[in-house]
């Protein structure tokens, strides 16, 4: 076996988001050596792309909100098919993560009195979410570097991992190589943290940048960690839709926060047509209250743009089905009408949502401040992943943990925005708790070195074919598939159809070449992420396949109602001894009495 | 409609431009024309991206000549009648293609002492700030470090000064630092003496290109100069501190 360089850390984590380097801070802060991989330069990560904010029920703008609140909110968001204590942990440890970003330098935007100010989001009952401007995500991102940098993490920049590493049942490094030389390396560890994000690459139409690939997905299902819930994805109401270079970039819900509504070609604002039977004791039914709540007064019902994001993208879908769509196939979302309502609204505006004012300015010729956007889905974010111990994080592989968007089990069949941020910080430090508790314990296994070249000449291979396809046609017909066959609205015939041609797509992947040699080739990255995404893709086709029926996320219009019996159980994936992916159902954990009441008490 | 781009094609030990012509649709912006380069002529070209959408600073580069982020530079401003120059930043050296060895900044960022707050001092165990104490940092804050305001600062472009400036984009950072308001740390001495905030002549080409159109200059780089100034050359300021580092440390004394 050839010599490949080998690095040893008690802990690695993969991936350098919100999740991966808050778990590495407390994994450093624990003691013990911590190396942390991720796919591009620090600070990138897709976590930069978070605008709203962190929700926690700091109370600091209603003092009527406290974590049974939030707890109740992200369950009642989920449709009930949440992991309970997870929510439950989440809703009461995120307001200290928050307190704990601002005690590192973080600088979010102040109440009157001085305090962290919380704004309004989608299916939060109060002003919860803490944030800057609508560039949370960075400035979130950048706290947790600025102060990781200083905790003795050693870092991997532009690194991508292969394959995790396992000595009988548990885990033992991992193996991976450099973009900048294309040279393998292998990542010896007592425990690995997942912290990867999400799969928005196997969908045409995403906010999410060409990392999304489903990597700690993928890695952790072929190691023997089960994947649940694969089968709720988010597609994020607002999207831009034109021109088309742009199709996908998010615009944030911050939009509707601040007052933004939703038209259709004939300027009328649909959402206050099907407002679901759960949520309409708490939803405003008229503009007039819509507009109170986004002012902030506290008597009014929050305006029914700000339901879930899962019943706002169907209703856009509908609009747009139904023939009621704008000019490029969207809908509008309009800010600029509050300045019949605001004196200085076009600053206002400016000041509240500085980047979308920037974004559409500059990519769209459109100013907010005048003209509506027009908006339309866009793949964001997979509620779905690695299935985890609640408390610890920890997969069903020892020492293998995962955290954040990879990771599953807090947002059920829908995340409410803002509880993405927060999971990151409360799961993140949980992980690298765990995980260095568990490095502890636990001594270095031993590197298979046959497995490890396995893996380096399979990883190889494509430069050794002259005349196969191109990996990025691969990548864009797989894309076409997932967006065609599986995405806001499914059914059974369009899902068989898709694992069949993900089937093709294998066999084609097999057959990819690239060109050129190892150094900084993003054929050859776009070759080896292709593995990734088709194995996400069919485990989100094959979960969506045993959900019978539609809840949160999944909308199914061959069962497109929701049904008792799916209420009770979550899906599960795994990979059987022959190779193949099996999928069944799992009743979900029983909730303890007193987390039943707080559902009961607010409902 | 089609295009014509001129890439710099090669690494650290040479290379050149050369033509690819691929077609223009309506609001691409000059990251679609590579990824189209990318996927049809060329798949080994190397860029950096990622949120294509100026938040993360990943695709700089030089597009005409001009320090741009790649995913923010519309083709319709751009003539199109002529080829479309597109280069690596100048400041760094290369790595492939379009991609440089930034590596250097990540270093500067470690050795910057690092924020120290007062301890909270609010009943509730935290702290209470007014958003206009604020606004000047939440300013630097929007930082996405494209390090273009580095590319063409021309202590590090022209001089290649690396070892002795730290560049507009960590003057930021210091600048963000010290006016936090529950900072206590003093990284002034070490502006001067180390990380060279002098020989920055406020020419303003960094804030020129800083997509974020963060005041660099103005806001940042000016300020800190003059704390500079009051600490170093100000006779007044300079009796009177050492009067207080004597009173604050018979302070610590008697409270230790």
């Amino acid at each position: 076996m050839p010599n490949y360089e080998t690095f040893e850390h008690d802990v690695l984590v993969i991936g350098a988001g919100g999740a991966g380097l808050r778990a590495a801070i407390e994994t450093s802060a624990a003691g013990v050596r911590v190396g942390l991989v991720c796919k591009s330069l620090l600070g990138k990560a897709h976590t930069v792309m978070a605008e709203g904010g962190i929700a926690a029920a700091l109370a600091n703008v209603d003092e009527r909100d406290n974590w049974k609140v939030h707890f109740a909110d992200t369950m009642r968001g989920g449709q009930y098919v949440n992991q309970w204590r997870m929510a439950e942990l989440h809703a009461k440890e995120a307001p200290d993560r928050v307190r704990e970003l601002e005690a590192w330098g973080a600088v979010f935007d102040r109440t009157k009195d001085g305090r962290i100010l919380q704004r309004h989001f989608g299916g939060h009952k109060y002003p919860r979410l803490a944030h800057v401007g609508d560039r949370t995500g960075l400035e979130m991102i950048r706290t947790l570097q600025d102060h990781g940098v200083h905790q003795g993490i050693d870092v991997y920049m532009e690194h991508t991992i292969l394959s995790l590493l396992k000595d009988g049942d548990r885990i033992v490094g991992a193996f991976g190589y450099e973009r900048e030389r294309g040279r393998f390396k292998i990542f010896r560890a007592k425990a690995v943290v997942l912290a990867t994000g999400g799969i928005g690459r196997a969908y045409r139409i995403t906010s999410n940048s060409w990392e999304y690939t489903g990597d700690g997905h993928a890695l952790a299902y072929h190691a023997g960690a089960e994947l649940i819930d694969m089968e709720f994805i988010q597609f994020h109401p607002t999207g831009m839709v034109w021109p088309p270079s742009v199709m996908g970039i998010l615009v944030t819900e911050g939009v509707r926060g601040e007052g933004g509504i939703l038209t259709n070609k004939h300027g009328k604002r649909f959402m206050f047509d099907s407002i679901p039977e759960n949520y309409k004791a708490q939803t405003a039914d008229n503009e007039e209250e819509g507009w109170r709540y986004t002012q902030g007064h506290k008597d009014a019902r929050r305006p029914p743009e700000l339901l879930t994001r899962d019943h706002v993208s169907r209703c856009i879908v509908r609009e747009i089905k139904e023939g009621r769509g704008s000019e490029h196939g969207g809908v509008y979302l309009d800010i600029s009408w509050i300045k019949q309502r605001l004196p200085n609204a076009a600053e206002h505006i400016k000041r509240k949502l500085p980047s979308m004012h920037h974004q559409f300015k500059q990519l769209a010729d459109i100013d907010i401040t005048e003209q509506p956007m027009e908006v339309g889905p866009t793949t964001h974010y997979i509620m779905g992943g690695v299935r985890v111990d609640p408390d610890t994080q920890m997969s069903r592989v020892a020492g293998l943990f995962a955290a954040g968007e990879c990771a599953a089990g807090i947002n059920g069949a829908n995340r409410l925005g803002g509880n993405s941020l927060s999971d990151l910080l409360v799961f993140g430090k949980r992980a690298g708790e765990f995980a260095a508790k568990f490095a502890k314990e636990n001594s270095l296994g031993t590197i298979d070195s046959g497995k490890v070249e396995t893996i380096a000449q399979e990883a190889l291979v494509p430069f050794d074919r002259r005349d196969g396809e191109s990996p990025y046609q691969v990548q864009k017909d797989l894309q076409d598939t997932m967006q065609d066959l599986v995405g806001i609205v499914r059914n059974d015939a369009e899902m068989r159809e898709a694992l069949g041609k993900i089937g093709d797509f294998r066999k084609r992947t097999e057959n990819a070449a690239v060109t050129g040699n190892r150094e900084y080739n993003p054929g050859w990255h776009t070759a080896l992420d292709l593995e990734n995404l088709l194995t996400v893709s069919e485990a989100i086709a094959r979960a969506a396949l045993e959900r019978k029926e539609s809840r949160g996320a999944q909308f199914r219009d061959d069962y497109p109602e929701k049904d008792e019996q799916f209420a009770k159980v979550n899906t599960i994936i795994a990979k059987a001894a022959d190779g193949s992916m099996q999928v069944r159902l799992e009743p979900l954990p029983g909730m303890p009495d007193n987390l039943k009441q707080i559902i009961e008490e607010m409902k | 409609m089609k295009a014509t781009f001129k890439i710099w094609r090669g690494d650290a030990k040479g290379g050149e431009f050369r033509d690819y012509t691929t077609e223009i649709a309506e609001g691409m912006v000059v990251l679609d024309a590579i990824h189209d380069i990318q996927r049809t002529q060329a798949p080994d070209l190397a860029c950096r991206w990622n949120c294509k959408a100026g938040r993360c600073g990943s695709c700089s580069a030089e597009v005409n000549g001009m320090p741009k982020l790649m995913c923010m530079t519309r083709l319709s401003d751009l003539p199109l009648k002529k080829p479309v120059t597109v280069e690596p930043i100048k400041a760094f050296s290369i790595l492939k293609d379009l991609v440089t060895d930034v590596s250097w900044n990540f270093e500067v960022k470690k050795k910057i002492k690092p924020f120290r707050p007062r301890p909270p001092d609010a009943p509730d165990g935290t702290w209470r700030m007014q958003q206009e104490d604020i606004d000047r940092v939440q300013e630097f804050r929007k930082c996405i470090e494209c390090f273009l305001c580095q590319d063409v600062c021309h202590v590090l472009r022209d001089h290649q000064m690396h070892d002795k400036f730290i560049g507009p984009r960590f003057l930021i950072h210091v600048a963000a630092l010290e006016m936090h308001p529950l900072d206590t740390e003093n990284r002034i001495a070490e502006l001067r003496n180390t990380q060279g905030i002098g020989y920055c002549n406020i020419t303003k080409c960094c804030t020129k290109v800083c997509p974020e159109s963060i005041q660099i200059t103005d806001n940042g780089i000016i300020p800190l100069k003059e704390r500079v100034v009051d600490d170093f050359y100000d006779p007044f300021g300079w009796i009177w501190r050492w009067l207080k580092k004597k009173s604050d440390s018979k302070i610590e004394t008697r409270n230790s």
